[in-house]
């Protein structure tokens, strides 16, 4: 852990009263240590056409600002109003009531009231209502409204970089004011006037380039593919083949791109290979659409758009007939949400049809793009695989709903079904914890970075408790998820928090209970660990 | 500082009060509120809330972005959730009626609260919920109430709902549930904005201003209902020469009416500028009002921007060696 973070016990000092002595209205002076991000470099910008390229970092008296900094983001706003009715309206209608603010992981981690949902929003509506409204105009504060400074920009980043744009406060809202859209529109603003972070700029600079988020050229990704294909001979005997950039293939599958280079997301990897193996799945990768994550989500809607383009794109390039696509959160937010408006029609594909059960995607008839979960869902329930879920007796399991998949979607049950399938012990978290009420593993929406590690550990408070629960109730040590910002910072999060609980896919799983044609009897799981010794019991299925 | 905002929000409506209850008794300022003001109000009203509503429903909305609060439809052996996730326009409606009537979202409502251990407890918390539903529910009734003085003769199901309202007969005149409900509902409402330190912490003057004048409304209507009684007959009188665009009040009418009348008329002016156009903007709220189809069926963004992308050529054109190298196809070698 960096010397930015406290220790756990330390962290969890935690008030909740706010210290009636400043106004919210006032700006933070300071911006501490340890709950920002680091600006983005210049070469990434420059990358993406976008405004403002320099050198400077948060921590700095100086960022730096274009002399009409005010001016571009009054403008910025006044478009933004006009174009979309979410903003315009959650500007106008919240009445305070103050239902999300103890629904915010940040808030339930830190203590701090702009972390509430309500104030959160409020750090723009209260400029909203300054330049934009007759009350603001009239009555300044006495109205709520502040003027656009540059402490108030600076406030700015700092809270709407400490936003997951996770949604749950949205679920308790009664007008449904979504607070991941004013932190979009939030972002989208600072981005004008060359306020944007690292995490999110390099990301997005090398998927466009590249193809994935890590900048991974052609050749690299087919030998980590090779790898995977080695180390499932190594493991089942069997030696498969991965179709990379082949044309006429019946399915292009889209993963995140941490699948092929992170850990754990690795071994999700060999269980959709396994899986796609067993069933002889006529499909392809594509090392151009080699990123189905899109930190262009956290940026802005026109550079998600550029990146998500690839996806049709190469669909269409390869003659593929419908799209599958992988475990992970954010890339199903904008593949569910976003794809189809953005760059669709996809009428050059056809209805998904699973080759192997004949059940028609009908969900899907128009973006012909299915969840992994789903397609292995449907082929469980139709009995088309052949399981041994005693492969995975050496995890107690309970699911961790990826923020995006739950409440961008409502993908809720296709992964259970596959973990009630492949694992004996299932164990649901408390249910204010899970499903629409998920918590986010507080490292989304482009803050899991080390320098941000402070606020990361107090955002993921929420999520790590309700697993800590499991675990001393019943021995959880496995926190399965579906998203790739979940397998790359939640185990720091648990190892802070509940140490002893592992993370991994539902395809991780899947791919140690799937029973291949031919293999060799396994003696350990995916991640090369001896199974449990078989005892004489009855499978018991939570 | 929310003290503070919350006592000049206090003697904003006071001075309305007064305002009101001196202009009664003042030659020169006694027609103004009975005849000019209402009109006013009404015009500044309508006006304003329209001009909202109709920008709102003029703004696009680009992105279907429903909150999804349930299962979605995908295979059909698992339930989908056909109200906190629907996947159909009548199921939206739903959700939306269920939103609108009762109040869906803000039932959910919990209290997290850190204990030792470190333990996140979270407990149910429906008050909030009881509270806003009583308030607005209530609101409704009296406001049909109040129709009995705009019409003549006053139609059966008015009577059978005033009826209704005033069942249990306590006192004389009956004593209308929503009369004690409403004030009741308003009083914790106002209380939580002092008691709870978050929602203190967040108040605006306008959230205060908001309460007190419908508290000022509510206490008055009872007033005159229950102990300083108006003369109803002349305040109907008054209330049909409204409709006929003829205003005229009686001089018996007492000043305690003119308070209530201008808190009438203070609010329905006070709506298109406030945050109370929530009455209007839920129904329009794009996390909620959409289906949650986006696979099923394209969404068209109308401004859908043109963007500069990375084709597959210039790809293939800036890694062909790599690609080559690696042994994957090339569309042009």
């Amino acid at each position: 852990m960096s010397d930015h973070a406290p220790s756990p016990q330390e962290l969890v000092q935690i008030t909740y009263q706010p210290k009636g002595s400043t106004d919210w209205l006032e700006p933070v002076a300071t911006l501490s240590k340890g709950r920002y991000c680091y600006s983005a470099a210049a070469k990434n910008l420059n990358a993406m056409d976008l405004p403002n390229p320099r050198e400077w970092q948060p921590f700095e008296e100086d960022w730096k600002l274009p002399p009409d900094w005010q001016k571009i983001i009054l403008n910025g706003m006044q478009a933004r109003l006009k174009k979309f009715r979410s903003f315009r309206l959650f500007m106008d209608i919240c009445v305070r009531c103050g239902a999300c603010a103890d629904k915010c992981h940040f808030y339930l981690g830190s203590g701090d009231p702009k972390n509430m949902p309500v104030l959160r929003a409020e750090l723009m509506r209260s400029v909203y209502r300054r330049y934009f409204t007759v009350a603001g105009r009239l009555f300044g504060k006495w109205a709520g409204a502040r003027d656009l400074t540059v402490p108030v920009l600076k406030e700015w980043f700092y809270y709407f970089y400490q936003c997951t744009e996770c949604r749950r406060c949205s679920v308790f809202c009664p007008y449904g004011i979504d607070t991941a859209e004013i932190t979009m529109i939030a972002r989208e603003l600072l981005n004008l006037v060359g306020v944007n972070v690292n995490w999110v700029m390099e990301p997005v600079a090398n998927c466009y380039r590249v193809g994935n988020h890590l900048g991974i050229q052609p050749h690299s990704f087919v030998n980590s593919i090779e790898m995977a294909v080695d180390d499932i001979e190594d493991l089942t005997g069997i030696r498969i083949e991965v179709p990379i950039n082949r044309n006429g293939a019946e399915v292009l599958f889209v993963m995140p791109s941490a699948d092929y280079y992170g850990s754990p997301h690795y071994y999700t990897l060999l269980g959709y290979l396994m899986l796609f193996h067993e069933i002889g799945l006529d499909y392809t990768i594509s090392a151009y659409a080699a990123e189905g994550g899109n930190f262009g989500l956290f940026a802005s809607n026109e550079m998600m758009k550029q990146l998500n383009y690839k996806i049709y794109a190469e669909a269409r390039r390869l003659g593929v007939k419908w799209l599958l696509g992988g475990e992970c959160g954010h890339m199903w937010r904008v593949l569910n949400q976003y794809m189809d408006t953005m760059n669709g029609p996809a009428d050059f594909l056809e209805v998904p049809v699973s080759p192997v059960t004949g059940t028609r995607f009908e969900n899907t008839r128009s973006t012909k793009m299915v969840h992994i979960c789903e397609f292995t869902a449907d082929l469980i329930h139709q009995g088309n695989l052949k399981l041994d879920p005693s492969r995975n007796d050496q995890w107690r399991v309970t699911f961790h709903d990826s923020c995006n998949p739950a409440r961008g979607m409502g993908l809720l049950e296709e992964p259970r079904a596959i973990i009630r399938s492949t694992c004996n012990q299932f164990y649901e978290m408390p249910e204010n914890t899970i499903r629409e009420q998920t918590f986010c593993c507080g490292s989304g929406a482009g803050l899991g970075t080390d320098e941000n590690i402070e606020m990361r550990m107090r955002g993921a408070l929420p999520r790590a408790n309700a697993v800590k629960y499991v675990q001393q109730r019943h021995g959880v040590n496995m926190l399965a998820c579906i998203c790739a910002i979940d397998k790359a910072t939640l185990p720091t999060a648990m190892n802070y928090w509940v140490p002893g609980v592992e993370v991994g896919g539902v395809h991780e799983l899947l791919g140690n209970a799937l029973v291949m044609q031919g293999e060799k009897e396994r003696t350990t799981d995916l991640r090369s660990e001896p199974l449990k010794e078989k005892e004489k019991e009855a499978p018991v299925h939570a | 500082m929310s003290p503070l905002r919350a006592g000049i929000a206090f003697l904003l409506v006071v001075l309305v009060a007064a305002l009101a209850y001196f202009g009664a008794e003042t030659a020169a300022v006694r027609p103004l509120l009975a005849d000019i003001l209402p009109y006013a109000a009404l015009v500044i009203f309508l006006a304003g809330f329209s001009f909202k509503v109709i920008r709102w429903a003029w703004s696009p909305v680009p992105f279907r972005i429903p909150t999804t609060c349930g299962q979605q439809k995908s295979l059909p052996w698992i339930k989908a959730n056909r109200l906190d996730n629907p996947s159909t326009k009548t199921g939206a409606w739903g959700r939306m009626a269920l939103e609108v009537l009762c109040f869906r979202s803000l039932f959910r409502n919990t209290r997290a609260e850190l204990r030792e251990g470190p333990r996140i407890a979270y407990s149910e918390d429906k008050f909030l919920w009881l509270a806003a539903l009583a308030f607005h529910w209530s609101l409704l009734f009296i406001l049909l109430r109040h129709l009995r003085f705009f019409l003549l003769p006053v139609p059966h199901w008015l009577l059978g709902m005033s009826a209704l309202d005033g069942f249990f007969q306590v006192g004389a005149p009956g004593l209308y549930i929503t009369d004690g409900v409403i004030f009741l509902a308003l009083l914790y409402l106002l209380a939580r904005r002092f008691w709870d330190a978050q929602v203190r912490y967040l108040s605006l003057l306008a959230d205060y201003f908001a309460l007190f004048l419908l508290l000022g409304l509510v206490l008055t209507g009872i007033q005159m209902r229950y102990s300083d009684r108006v003369d109803l007959e002349r305040v109907k009188e008054f209330a049909l020469s409204l409709t006929v665009l003829s205003p005229h009040i009686s001089a018996a009418v007492a000043p305690l009416f003119f308070v209530h009348l201008t808190f009438v008329c203070v609010l329905l002016a006070y709506i298109p500028f406030s945050k109370l156009m929530h009455l209007g903007g839920v129904f329009l709220s794009p996390t909620r009002n959409l289906a949650n189809n986006s696979r099923i069926q394209r969404h068209i963004n109308p401004w859908n921007p043109p963007v500069k992308v990375h084709t597959y050529a210039e790809w293939e054109d800036e890694f062909r060696e790599k690609i080559r190298a690696a042994g994957l196809p090339l569309e042009k070698e």
